[in-house]
């Protein structure tokens, strides 16, 4: 129970934050990328600065976080697929101006065709998933 | 106020500062660094055979059901409905590109941008300059061809 309200309190506040900012729109974040409206670096700024903080400070201050449970201490390793997957995430962001948790906010202020980009999102991932995890066996 | 601000900067900095606090209550509670583009990969690992992120399958989807309620509730309160004017083919080639990129470098503008930063880490800092670059040319590119909206 209190799992499930952390969820939804931490998901709630970054959905809201999507919003307010305007980031859940793509027209907004494809703004940025033309370079007519540099809001998303400010956007990020902020929320760096109470993650960078945030994410040191926390296991300092407790050994487990409130519910009891680990920190992670993940820091993303470079891999063959970081720089590749970086260029065609880009083509991608800067055709639509939707990047995943934008698109998941975007649902929430109303915006329908998202769906459509959303979709594209789990076909996206799902050939990923097969090339990488190879093809999914149909027999045994 | 005009470039490179036009709109102002506080919903920019105050939504910001939101987008920390969610990934702080997250971190806080479950421990977990939550970046959004995993919920791709941990979703289909109910529908298909593919396994990755099958372990935070569940909080990953309740953490983008929650981004929805978050932002209909801003939406609501604020008379901030929105619908794109943008064709379906940039939306779906676009998503297309999103899903595949963001799997492949395990990470997006949140996992990368924000919590792989804010941790560090050197793969992270090189994704988002390689993302954030080939988007800007991308979008300037589509925008001098005349593609509308």
């Amino acid at each position: 129970m209190k799992r499930l309200f952390s969820i939804l309190l931490g998901g709630g506040l970054f959905g809201y934050g999507l919003a307010l900012s305007g980031m859940a729109r793509p027209e907004v974040v494809l703004s940025f990328l033309q370079l007519r409206d540099l809001g998303l670096l400010l956007v990020m700024a902020a929320a760096l600065a109470v993650t960078t903080i945030g994410f040191r400070l926390a296991p300092r201050l407790r050994q487990t976080t409130l519910l009891g449970l680990p920190f992670s201490h993940e820091v993303k390793p470079m891999l063959a697929g970081t720089v590749p997957g970086a260029v065609i995430f880009g083509v991608g962001w800067g055709l639509c101006g939707l990047c995943p948790g934008a698109a998941v906010a975007s649902l929430g202020i109303g915006n329908g065709p998202v769906l459509i980009g959303l979709a594209g999102m789990f076909v996206g991932a799902y050939l990923q998933g097969v090339l990488a995890e190879g093809r999914p066996k149909l027999q045994g | 106020m005009g470039f490179p601000f036009p709109n102002g900067v506080t919903s920019y900095l105050v939504g910001g500062l939101f987008l920390g606090l969610g990934l702080m209550v997250m971190y806080l509670t479950l421990g977990v660094k939550a970046g959004a583009s995993s919920v791709l990969s941990s979703t289909l690992t109910y529908v298909t055979p593919l396994t990755a992120e099958r372990s935070s399958r569940q909080w990953r989807l309740l953490f983008a059901l929650a981004m929805v309620l978050g932002a209909w509730l801003y939406a609501a309160t604020h008379q901030a409905f929105f619908v794109t004017a943008e064709g379906w083919w940039r939306l779906a080639l676009g998503g297309l590109l999103v899903g595949f990129g963001t799997r492949l470098s395990s990470g997006c503008t949140s996992g990368h941008g924000i919590c792989g930063v804010a941790s560090f880490s050197r793969a992270s800092l090189l994704a988002v300059a390689v993302f954030m670059a080939v988007a800007i040319v991308t979008a300037r590119v589509v925008m001098l061809l005349g593609v509308t909206p």
